[in-house]
């Protein structure tokens, strides 16, 4: 319903933006409503790169959970780039990128559920978080 | 009535499948089971006798000539039918021409289809006949007086077995047995062909095995059934040689059509071993095998561990004499040869006195009739030997009168004495069993040869043809041994009756169970058989006794002496010499019988069957005065008739001998039997080699027991070893050989190949377990790096040059 109103409104909200100043604020939300796909995804991989970054450096556990974080959500601001960008160049109605990030971010929460769970219960047994002193994978 | 002869054999048969197969499902009382059997052997007696009336008898009579079945279609079917068989053997060129035509005639006769394919004998190589064996029957003078004794005999013998084998739990099967033997015995002496007489023979073999065993839960008449089986195989693999012998050389097994061919061959004199003696060795080593020859007579004692009614017909009346029936039906081809008449002869001769000594010293009564049996069968084979065919018949047929009668007798006698078959616990028993033993008394003087009774006429024929022969040339050795044996027959004979009818009552002493007797069950319930007084036996029982006892007296007239009679065979037909002579083959005339009376084209005369008979008188004898082999060597009556001026005072002098040394026989017996009972262990004390030879019957058993039987168990175990050590062995020895070499190649492969597998993998992960090693560190942030750096090169690889490309692109704008 809302999406239908939108769509219907668009053009009475072009016709007075256009009307009422001299074309800028006309071309800033031209621009806004399509904006550059390119700097999403730099962002996107910068957030990837720091979050890679973070799994493989940081000895902190809960930080290297934090980073895991960055990453899933740098593969969502890509999912919902493209997913705008194809809905606004193509002609199709591409809601799966929006879909698949919702997708991720459920199956974010419950990894970071089950994952904390594997901490406490690491905790518990090996009294260190630094995964620099836990090596028992090689066994 | 003679187009009816098939239903003769086939009513035994009928009335032995009845018993056998139903009598026992449905319970058949012995009344009924009797009554199928004694039936079926009555209605073809009768059948018989109507036959034979009208082939022989009748006006519009067929009688010299041979009638079978198939001629005029009142029973034929084609047996084994259309073989091509090609004569090896043989000689004369126009029966080679004859022959050769008629397969031709045979071929043409048969279908497009079988026209095709060529027969061997049509060419110009070799001789080639068409092998049709057919089922049929044949009746001529020997077929018919085989059929009237066997079923004659036959019948008086089922209805004695009724009453002896009352209460007997194998009664159905007993008389099954007994119908499937007359079955045989008629298809033996009524078949058109030697398959047939085969067949017979085999059958007769069989129903005598199944008889000797039939109280098979006893050991000694299971051995007793063995070894009749045994021996008999012996004389049939001659009698088969013999038989493939007819084919290969006549190409056909048809009766009428070997002997007309075979009375076109040569004769075979003394030492000569042509074609036909093999052939008649064979059949005779047959004959010697069924019939109870030395040596193959081994058989024939033993048998008597049957029923006593199977001893009566089928070991003293009917099987023992079809090697008789053989001998005389193939006359022809052993009248051409002189060496074996002359081995028939003294093999006879040989096993009559033989036998004869033996039943002296037996204690057992069925033994003493047994052997006495064995005895009268050297004496037919004799008369064969001699020439004598008829002779020999003749006392085939009064022998089947009184050795049945005595059997039978003795059978009465064991009934009455409740299975006591030695004779040291019997005597006196004329008052306990006035029938048997009035019966018995004109056995007992028929066998011993006293005029008028059955047995003189035929023994002493036998005699004056072995005296006056001119067929061998050593007749009077026969005629001296056979007389030595009726001196024996006579003497052992009133031991006999001596030791059973008359002197004191010896089973009185007591009765103990050590000598072997018949057992069958019998019920045991009047109070005379606890106390083992004797009884005379029922009416079925002495009533065949009295028939046949009828017969024994006057049964011999039919071959009355031409003593008695001025030279002639008188009463025509009715005398056994000229009703037999159409089927006796003439070896001087080359013709089947006596004298032809033909015209002047040299056919018989049409209506002078009845003159022919009396044209065989004794003077058409004595003018053929040459042996038709040649010499003739010493001959005892032609001697004598140099002396007497006389043939008739020959053979007058001839009968008072044979009936003097029956009288000295009678007295002997009658001296240490009655007179003086302690003579015979004082004769045996000083003869005992003699006597204890005799008593065992000349070891002969032992001597085939070590001479046949041990021996082959010696081969067996030699086989046995063999089979165990060399076969056995080199089986073993193979399994040993694949273990070893399993073993040898299971050690390479353990200590060789694994070795180098397991050296080489060692090697190889020895090498590389460090570097797989410290690449696992357990650090879960090491196996991340790991991933990230898979992650850029895989991006580098699938990427690298747009990549590339894009920060070239990048630099060159930003330049």
């Amino acid at each position: 319903m809302q999406f239908l109103l939108f769509n219907f409104l668009n053009p009475a909200f072009g016709m007075l933006l256009q009307a009422g100043g001299n074309g800028r604020f006309a071309i800033a939300w031209e621009k806004a409503q399509h904006p550059d796909l390119s700097k999403f995804l730099i962002i996107g991989a910068l957030l990837f790169i720091i979050g890679v970054a973070g799994v493989l450096t940081r000895r902190n556990i809960i930080v290297i959970f934090m980073s895991i974080e960055l990453i899933l959500n740098a593969a969502n601001l890509n999912f919902i780039a493209m997913s705008r960008y194809l809905q606004d160049t193509g002609n199709v109605n591409a809601v799966a990128g929006q879909i698949f990030a919702v997708f991720v971010i459920v199956v974010a929460a419950a990894e970071a559920a089950i994952g904390l769970g594997i901490v406490i219960a690491l905790y518990r047994n090996k009294e260190t978080i630094w995964v620099d002193e836990i090596d028992i994978l090689k066994w | 009535m003679h187009r009816y002869i098939w239903l003769v054999p086939l009513l035994p048969l009928a009335g032995a499948a009845i018993n056998g197969l139903l009598g026992r499902k449905l319970r058949f009382s012995e009344k009924l089971i009797g009554g199928i059997a004694v039936g079926s052997i009555a209605v073809a007696f009768l059948i018989t006798v109507a036959a034979v009336y009208s082939y022989a008898f009748s006006s519009n009579a067929m009688w010299p000539q041979t009638y079978v079945t198939s001629q005029d279609g009142a029973f034929n079917f084609t047996w084994i039918p259309g073989g091509a068989v090609r004569l090896t053997q043989g000689s004369q060129e126009p029966l080679a021409l004859k022959l050769r035509e008629e397969a031709a005639a045979k071929r043409a006769a048969r279908s497009q289809e079988q026209r095709q394919q060529p027969i061997p004998g049509g060419s110009e190589e070799t001789r080639g006949s068409v092998l049709d064996v057919e089922w049929s029957y044949q009746l001529d003078a020997l077929s018919s007086i085989f059929m009237l004794i066997v079923t004659g005999v036959g019948l008086c013998i089922f209805v004695f077995a009724t009453g002896y084998m009352r209460g007997d739990a194998g009664f159905y099967r007993f008389f099954a047995y007994m119908g499937l033997f007359m079955f045989s015995m008629l298809v033996l002496v009524m078949g058109s062909n030697f398959l047939m007489m085969f067949v017979g023979w085999e059958g007769v073999g069989l129903c005598s095995y199944l008889l000797i065993g039939y109280y098979f839960d006893r050991q000694e008449a299971a051995n007793a059934s063995r070894k009749a089986f045994i021996t008999n195989r012996v004389g049939d693999f001659g009698f088969a040689l013999a038989i493939f012998g007819v084919v290969a050389t006549f190409g056909t097994t048809q009766y009428t059509d070997v002997f007309g061919q075979a009375a076109t061959f040569q004769l075979e004199p003394l030492g000569h071993w042509g074609l036909l003696s093999w052939m008649a060795l064979g059949l005779f080593i047959g004959a010697c095998g069924k019939s109870a020859q030395l040596p193959l007579h081994v058989w024939l004692p033993d048998a008597m561990a049957g029923p006593t009614p199977v001893s009566a017909l089928i070991h003293a009346a009917t099987m023992v004499t079809a090697g008789l029936y053989m001998v005389t039906r193939t006359n022809v081809i052993f009248q051409h040869s002189q060496t074996m008449m002359m081995v028939v002869a003294l093999v006879g001769a040989a096993t009559a006195l033989f036998a004869a000594t033996i039943g002296i010293t037996q204690n057992d009564i069925k033994k003493v009739l047994a052997y006495s049996t064995v005895s009268q069968l050297g004496f037919m084979f004799m008369a064969c030997g001699v020439g004598a065919f008829v002779i020999g018949i003749f006392h085939v047929m009064t022998h089947a009168f009184f050795k049945a009668l005595m059997f039978l007798g003795a059978g009465s006698v064991i009934h009455g004495m409740h299975h006591e078959q030695d004779m040291r616990r019997m005597g006196n028993l004329r008052k306990y069993m006035p029938y048997t033993y009035l019966t018995f008394l004109a056995g007992w003087l028929a066998i011993c040869g006293i005029i008028p009774f059955s047995g003189f006429w035929s023994k002493d024929e036998i005699l004056w043809n072995a005296a006056s022969t001119r067929y061998i040339p050593v007749g009077w050795i026969v005629w001296i041994v056979g007389t030595i044996a009726a001196t024996c027959t006579a003497f052992y004979m009133t031991r006999l009756v001596a030791m059973t009818f008359w002197g004191k009552e010896k089973f009185l002493n007591g009765h103990d169970h050590t000598v072997e007797h018949e057992v069958h069950n019998h019920d045991h319930e009047t109070p005379e058989h606890h106390t083992h007084i004797p009884h005379e036996s029922p009416p079925s029982m002495w009533v065949p006794l009295a028939v046949l006892a009828v017969l024994a007296t006057v049964g011999g007239f039919v071959g009355i002496s031409t003593a008695f009679t001025g030279g002639k065979h008188i009463g025509g037909r009715m005398n056994i010499v000229n009703f037999m002579d159409p089927i006796i083959w003439n070896p001087t005339t080359r013709h089947f019988g006596h004298e032809e009376i033909l015209d002047s084209a040299g056919r018989p005369v049409e209506g002078t069957r009845e003159a022919r008979a009396e044209v065989v008188t004794a003077e058409t004898e004595a003018t053929e005065v040459a042996s038709p082999y040649g010499e003739e060597g010493f001959n005892l009556a032609h001697v004598a008739e140099s002396k007497l001026h006389s043939e008739t005072a020959t053979e007058w002098l001839f009968i008072l001998i044979s009936l003097l040394v029956a009288g000295i026989g009678i007295g002997l017996g009658f001296f240490f039997y009655v007179k003086d009972t302690r003579l015979p262990d004082i004769w045996a004390a000083r003869l005992r080699p003699l006597y204890q030879a005799s008593y065992n019957k000349y070891w002969v058993d032992e001597f085939f027991g070590w001479a046949v039987t041990r021996r082959v168990m010696d081969a067996a175990r030699g086989v046995f070893a063999f089979d165990s050590k060399v076969i056995d062995g080199g089986v073993n020895g193979s399994a040993w050989l694949t273990r070893l070499s399993s073993r040898i190649t299971g050690g390479i492969d353990q200590y060789f190949v694994d070795g180098v597998v397991n050296a080489i993998a060692a090697f190889i992960v020895r090498l590389m377990s460090p570097l797989f090693r410290a690449a696992q560190t357990g650090f879960a942030q090491n196996y991340a790096l790991v991933m990230v750096l898979g992650l850029v090169a895989a991006v580098a690889l699938f990427f690298g040059a747009d990549i590339a490309r894009a920060v070239k692109s990048v630099f060159a704008f930003g330049l």
